[in-house]
C-alpha cells in the first residue's frame, strides 16, 4: 500500500494525500439518496413479475387500494406509452431495438419485470400493499440459452422482430482466412464469460420533488454516476422539458456502471412527482437489486488464434454471442463492442475478424459494468494465449515477449486501427517479475509435480492494455453513439479567494473531491483546502458527460487543466494592469503574479479575485470576475497497460483454488495521487477476482434467476483475499496534456485472466485447458474428473 | 428491511417467555440473536404475529461446568462459546468449530442455541452437537424435558421444539482423555455456509482407533452420522491407509441436496474427502 503524504509544500499533483472526502464518508456525515427525508412523500414500492415470460392476463389492484396509507396503485394501463429506459447506442443501421415499458401491460419479459407500482405515505405500508397486488399469469415459454435463443423454432423474446438476433455487428481487420491459411496451427477455444451481478454497497434509490412556487423544476436526488445524462434522457422519455428538471446524484455509494443508466423507477418517479404533486421516494431492497439492477458480461466467445510454430500470431478470429437480455437499456448492444478493438491486446498481428452476434433472451437486461466490454476482450486474448503456448509448448510469457508491441514501436497503429500513444510491456513485466518471484515459483511447481501433490501450484499471467477515457467524440459518432464525449470545468475565484472547481464529472467513490483540488492547486497555486469541488448537480454544474469508462481524470482532467490555464491569464492581465506593466512582463509562480525582476511588485491570486470582484481597477475592455472554464473534446483514447502475476494453488481431490499470491504492477502514466490509483487498482482486483472465483448469475430453464442473494451469489471479503502487491512503472501519455492514462478499471481487467490462467497452469498436466468461471471447487473438481475421463 | 408488521415481548424468564408463547398462538416466534430469523422477517418469508424475545434471560446466558458434561445456555453466544474457558476446556471440539461460523459480528450476535433449533443443515454447531450426543433442555407449558441430539434434530429446519416451546440449554457430554477432534467445514468464502463439513472425535489407544465418532454437515436433511464409517474405524489401525479406506463409506446413507454451489454427487465426494481429513486430524496423523 501507499503511504499518505501530507506535506503542504512543492507539488501536489503525485502525492499520495489523504482523501478529503474520507473523514466524511467514514464517520457517517453522508446525504444518501435514502437520507433524504421531504414532508409529504408517498413511497413507491413496485410489483415485480415472479415469472420469466408471461401474458398478464388480469390484475386486481382493489385490496391494495384498500389497504392502509394507500394513495395510488397504478399499472400498465395507466401509462401504456411510458418508456421506462431507452437506448442511447443503436450499434448497427438494422438492429431491432425493444424498449423497456415503465410498466409492462401485457406480457412480462423477465422475472423482475415490472407489473404494478403502489404509491403510499410510509415504507412498509406501500411493502404491504404491494404484495396484495393480484396478478394472473399465463406463462409463456421462457428464453433462457442464447444458442437456443438463436435455434429454430425457439419462442420469440419480442414477436414483432420474428428473431432473439437483435443486431450482429462485425469488424473485420487484415485478411483472416488469408493469414489462417499460411499458420501452422489454429488454437480454437470456447470461453463463457458468464453473466454478472453487479453490487454497489448502496442500492439505486431516487427521491423526484415536484416544482413548487415559482419554478416548474422538478428535482430529482438518485443514485446515479451520470446525472447530465439522466436530465437529457429524462426530459427525452417523459416529455418534460429538460430545462424544468434538476437531477442531482448526492452521495453515492458505488456505480461499476451498473448505475450508468436510465432506471424505469426514475422515470416513474419523475412522472408521478409531477402527477401527483408530492415528492416520490424509492430506495430498492437487495433482493430486489438482484433481479432489476443491470447485469454485466454474459458473452460466449468462440475464439480462433492462428500461430507459427515458432510463436508468432499472424491473426485472430473472435465470434461472440451477447446476451442482452429482455431489452435494451442505455449502452446493452454497445458493450460488447466496447470490447471490440481490445481483442488483439498488446499483442501484433496481421488480421482481426471480430463478429459479435446481440441476442434477446428472458432475463434481467445487461449493460455495463465495471470495463465493459474490455474484461471479456481481455480474458479471451490472454486466455488463448496461455493456450497456444500450452500447445507450441513455448513458455507463456516467451510467447508474450515475442509478440508484443515493442517499447520503442510507439505509437503503434495495432490491428483495429487503434493508435497507442505509448506503453512499455517490457518495464511493467520485469518489475511484476522480480516482486513475484517468478522462478522461485516456477521451481517451486515442478517440485509438487513430480511429487504428486495433492495442492498443485499454479502461475497466472495477464499482460493487457485497455482502452478507456471515453471518448472522441467524432469517434463516438462514428460507432453510432448518439452522444459525444467531452468533458468540462470551470474554475471561479470568488471574492474571498476561495475557489470553486465545477466539474462536469460525477464520482461515487473515486476521490475526485482531493485529485482535482490536486490538479487545480499546482495550476493556480491555492492551496488544496481552498479549492471546493462542486459536482453531480445539473443545477450547480451544468455541464457534463459524467463518470464511467475510466474517463474522468482522462478526460475531466484536461478541461481542469485548462480552466485553471485560462483562470490564470485573465488574472495575469488585471494583475499586469493593476503592477502597471505588460502582461508579458508578469511571472507567476505558485500562486503570485510578479513583476519580472521585482518580485517586491506582486499581486495575489487571492487580492487579484477580490480585484476581478469589485471591478474598480480593471483594464478597459475586461469583464468583471474571475474565473476559467473549459469543455474538452479528448484526440484518442488511453491505453494504460500492466502485468499482473498470481500465484494458485488447487487443491485437486476437492477441487479448492486458493489465491496465494497476487503481483500488480500497472502503468497508468503520471499518477495525480497515487493511494488513490493503489486504491482504485486493489478494488478492481477485487472484482476481476470475483469473476474468476466466485461470482456469477445462474438461471433455471424457465428463467428463474438461482443466484439472488448473497447466500448464492458470492462475493469475496477481505478474508478471502491476498494482500495484493501493487506497484507501477510510468509512461506517460503523450495525447493528455498531464501525461495520465484512466486506472478506475485496470484492475477489474487484467486479473479474471491472471487467476484462470494461474488455475489452468495448475492443473493443465492432469489434462485440463479450460475452466468454467467462477472457478469454483465443484467447476474444478469437474474439470479434472472429465479430464481423467478423456472429456476435457 | 421491510418486514410485515409484528407484536414484539420482551421475556424475562423461561416461563414469561413459555407463556408469551402461549399467548401468541402457532405464529409467534422465539428471538434470540436474530441471525436466522432476521433474514426470514426481511425477505417476508414469515410473518409471525408476535416475537418472544429471550436474549436477556439469564438463565439462558449462563455455562456451568457439571462434571461431567457442560451446561451450555440457549442463549450463549457463538462467540462465546469459542472463547469461554469451561466450554474450550470440556468441549474443545465445539469451541473450535465456533470459529467456523460465519463472521465475527454473527458470531457475537447468534446463538448456540439458535444455531440449534433453526436447524439449517448447513448449520456448523448442530453438526458438532451430534457428533458429540448432546442434549436439549426443553421448557414447554408441561415442564421441561431432555431430548438426545439423535431425536432433536429432525428434518430440514425442524427440530424436537415444538410452536410452543423454548430451548433453555444444551448439555455436552465431555470426551474425557485420549480422544483428538477436527472439524473440517468446506465452502467457498470465509462467510459462506458449509457446502459440507466433517466432524470427528477418535480415541487412539497404542495406535488403534478405540472409539470413533463422525458427523456430517449439509449431506442430509439434518446433522448426519457416518455409522459405516465409525464402524469401519472402531478397532482398527491409526494410519492413514485405514483411515482413507474407512472414509470411502462416509457418504453411505447420505441424501445431499443439490443447489448453486455443488451438487449431490460433488457433496457425497467430498464428505469422503474431509471425513478422511478429519479423522487424519483427530488421530493426530
Amino acid at each position: 500500500m501507499t503511504a499518505t503524504d501530507e506535506r503542504t509544500d512543492g507539488p501536489a499533483i503525485g502525492r499520495p494525500m489523504r482523501r478529503k472526502e474520507d473523514a466524511r464518508l467514514l464517520t457517517g456525515r453522508t446525504n444518501w439518496t435514502d437520507n433524504i427525508q421531504l414532508p409529504g412523500t408517498l413511497w413507491m414500492a413496485t410489483v415485480r413479475s415472479p415469472v420469466a415470460h408471461a401474458r398478464i392476463t388480469a390484475i386486481d389492484t382493489s385490496a391494495a387500494l384498500a389497504a392502509e396509507g394507500v394513495v395510488h396503485v397504478y399499472t400498465g394501463a395507466d401509462f401504456p406509452d411510458l418508456a421506462g429506459s431507452t437506448c442511447v447506442w443503436p450499434v448497427t443501421d438494422d438492429i431491432q431495438t425493444a424498449v423497456m415499458p415503465a410498466i409492462c401491460k401485457d406480457v412480462v419479459k423477465f422475472a423482475g419485470d415490472v407489473v404494478a407500482i403502489v404509491l403510499a405515505t410510509e415504507k412498509y405500508l406501500a411493502a404491504d400493499a404491494a404484495s396484495m397486488v393480484d396478478v394472473d399469469y399465463d406463462p409463456l415459454p421462457a428464453v433462457v440459452d442464447m444458442e437456443l435463443a438463436l435455434a429454430e423454432g425457439s419462442t420469440i423474446v419480442h414477436p414483432e422482430f420474428g428473431t432473439n438476433r437483435t443486431y450482429t455487428a462485425k469488424m473485420p481487420c487484415g485478411d483472416y482466412e488469408a493469414v489462417r491459411a499460411k499458420a501452422d496451427r489454429v488454437v480454437k477455444r470456447r470461453f463463457i464469460n458468464q453473466r454478472l451481478i453487479p453490487n454497489t454497497m448502496e442500492p439505486r434509490a431516487v427521491v423526484a420533488a415536484p416544482a413548487v412556487g415559482m419554478s416548474d423544476e422538478i428535482t430529482i436526488w438518485t443514485s446515479s454516476q451520470i446525472p447530465h445524462v439522466l436530465r437529457v434522457l429524462l426530459a427525452l422519455v417523459t416529455g418534460i422539458p429538460e430545462n424544468n428538471l434538476r437531477v442531482v446524484a448526492p452521495d453515492v455509494g458505488g456505480g461499476f456502471g451498473a448505475k450508468l443508466q436510465i432506471n424505469r423507477e426514475e422515470v416513474l418517479a419523475v412522472v408521478l412527482a409531477q402527477k401527483t404533486g408530492r415528492p416520490i421516494k424509492w430506495v430498492e431492497a437487495r433482493s430486489e437489486h438482484f433481479v432489476s439492477t443491470h447485469h454485466g458480461r454474459d458473452q460466449i466467445q468462440d475464439i480462433e488464434l492462428a500461430v507459427t510454430n515458432d510463436g508468432t500470431i499472424l491473426g485472430m478470429k473472435v465470434e461472440l454471442l451477447a446476451d442482452m437480455g429482455a431489452y435494451l437499456q442505455i449502452i446493452t448492444p454497445g458493450t460488447p463492442l466496447l470490447g471490440m478493438f481490445m481483442y488483439s491486446g498488446i499483442y501484433k498481428m496481421e488480421a482481426l475478424d471480430f463478429t459479435c452476434t446481440g441476442v434477446y433472451t428472458n432475463k434481467t437486461p445487461t449493460d455495463a459494468y465495471r470495463g465493459a466490454g474490455r474484461p471479456e476482450a481481455t480474458y479471451a486474448i490472454e486466455r488463448i494465449v496461455d493456450e497456444a503456448a500450452a500447445e507450441l509448448g513455448i513458455e507463456p510469457l516467451e510467447l508474450r515477449k515475442k509478440n508484443w508491441i515493442k517499447h520503442e514501436e510507439f505509437p503503434y497503429t495495432q490491428i483495429a486501427g487503434l493508435t497507442y500513444d505509448t506503453g512499455n510491456y517490457e518495464a511493467a513485466t520485469a518489475r511484476a517479475l522480480e516482486l513475484f518471484g517468478y522462478d522461485e515459483l516456477r521451481a517451486e511447481q515442478k517440485a509438487r509435480r513430480d511429487a504428486g501433490d495433492t495442492v498443485q501450484l499454479g502461475i497466472g499471467i495477464s499482460t493487457f492494455t485497455e482502452m478507456c477515457g471515453l471518448a472522441p467524440s467524432r469517434t463516438l459518432g462514428a460507432l453510432n453513439y448518439v452522444a459525444g464525449g467531452w468533458e468540462h470545468c470551470t474554475i471561479r475565484a470568488l471574492p474571498t479567494g476561495k475557489i470553486e472547481l465545477i466539474t462536469g464529472t460525477s464520482p461515487h467513490g473515486q476521490g475526485h473531491e482531493t485529485a482535482w483540488s490536486q490538479i487545480a492547486s499546482d495550476i493556480i497555486g491555492v492551496p488544496v483546502e481552498d479549492i471546493e469541488v462542486v459536482h453531480s448537480d445539473t443545477g450547480r454544474a451544468p455541464y457534463g458527460m459524467d463518470t464511467y469508462g475510466s474517463r474522468s481524470l482522462a478526460v475531466g482532467g484536461q478541461a481542469i487543466k485548462v480552466a485553471g490555464e485560462r483562470l490564470v491569464e485573465k488574472a495575469r492581465l488585471i494583475a499586469a494592469h493593476q503592477l502597471e506593466v505588460s502582461p508579458d512582463d508578469i511571472e507567476f509562480s505558485q500562486g503570485t503574479f510578479a513583476v519580472k525582476g521585482d518580485a517586491e511588485k506582486s499581486l495575489t491570486l487571492q487580492a487579484l479575485a477580490f480585484e476581478a470582484f469589485r471591478a474598480h481597477n480593471l483594464p478597459d475592455g475586461l469583464e468583471p470576475t474571475l474565473a476559467g472554464e473549459s469543455t474538452v473534446d479528448p484526440i484518442d483514447f488511453s491505453y494504460p497497460h500492466g502485468t499482473h502475476l498470481a500465484a494458485m494453488e488447487v487443491d485437486t481431490e476437492t477441487g479448492q483454488v486458493t489465491l496465494r499470491k497476487y503481483v500488480a504492477v500497472d502503468d497508468c502514466g503520471v499518477q495525480i495521487n497515487p493511494m488513490i490509483v493503489d486504491g482504485q487498482v486493489h478494488g478492481g482486483l477485487a472484482q476481476g477476482i470475483a469473476q474468476a472465483l466466485y461470482e456469477g448469475a445462474l438461471y433455471d430453464s424457465e428463467g428463474q434467476l438461482l443466484t439472488g442473494s448473497m447466500g448464492d451469489y458470492l462475493l469475496p471479503s477481505a478474508a478471502d483475499l491476498p494482500s495484493f502487491i501493487t506497484d507501477q512503472t510510468v509512461t506517460p501519455s503523450t495525447t493528455h496534456p498531464l501525461g495520465t492514462k484512466g486506472i478506475g478499471e485496470a484492475g477489474a481487467i487484467a486479473s479474471t485472466p491472471a487467476i484462470i490462467n494461474g488455475v489452468v497452469d495448475a492443473i493443465r498436466h492432469l489434462g485440463v485447458n479450460d475452466v468454467f468461471m467462477p472457478a469454483s471447487p465443484q467447476n474444478v473438481w469437474r474439470a479434472i474428473q472429465n479430464a481423467k475421463g478423456g472429456q476435457a | 428491511m421491510i418486514p410485515v408488521a409484528f407484536d414484539y415481548v420482551k421475556a424475562g424468564s423461561v416461563d414469561e417467555a413459555v407463556a408469551a408463547l402461549a399467548a401468541g398462538g402457532e405464529d409467534a416466534k422465539v428471538l434470540g440473536g436474530g441471525q436466522s430469523l432476521m433474514p426470514v422477517l426481511r425477505l417476508r418469508m414469515n410473518a409471525p404475529s408476535v416475537l418472544v424475545d429471550v436474549s436477556r434471560i439469564d438463565e439462558l446466558r449462563a455455562v456451568t461446568d457439571e462434571g461431567g458434561s457442560i451446561l451450555i445456555g440457549a442463549g450463549v453466544t457463538t462467540y462465546e462459546v469459542m472463547h469461554h474457558e469451561a466450554i474450550k476446556a470440556g468441549a474443545p471440539l465445539l469451541s473450535r468449530a465456533a470459529g467456523e461460523v460465519a463472521d465475527p459480528a454473527i458470531r457475537h450476535r447468534g446463538t448456540f442455541g439458535g444455531s440449534c433449533t433453526h436447524a439449517d443443515p448447513a448449520g456448523d454447531l448442530p453438526t458438532v452437537a451430534r457428533c458429540l450426543d448432546a442434549e436439549f433442555v426443553i421448557a414447554g407449558p408441561g415442564g421441561r424435558r431432555t431430548v438426545g441430539a439423535a431425536d432433536f434434530f429432525v428434518d430440514y429446519f425442524t427440530t424436537a421444539v415444538g410452536v410452543d416451546e423454548v430451548l433453555v440449554a444444551v448439555r455436552v457430554p465431555k470426551l474425557g482423555d485420549g480422544w483428538g477432534f477436527d472439524y473440517q467445514k468446506f465452502h467457498r468464502t470465509a462467510q459462506s455456509w458449509a457446502i459440507v463439513g466433517a466432524a470427528a472425535a477418535v480415541k487412539v489407544e497404542g495406535g488403534t482407533i478405540a472409539e470413533a465418532r463422525v458427523a456430517l454437515t449439509n449431506v442430509a436433511s439434518s446433522p448426519h452420522r457416518a455409522t459405516a464409517t465409525e464402524t469401519a474405524l472402531t478397532g482398527g489401525p491409526a494410519t492413514a491407509d485405514a483411515i482413507a479406506a474407512a472414509a470411502e463409506s462416509a457418504a453411505d446413507g447420505t441424501n445431499p441436496t443439490s443447489d448453486t454451489h455443488a451438487d449431490a454427487e460433488f457433496r457425497q465426494h467430498l464428505a469422503r474427502v474431509l471425513t478422511k481429513r478429519a479423522v487424519s486430524n483427530a488421530a493426530g496423523l
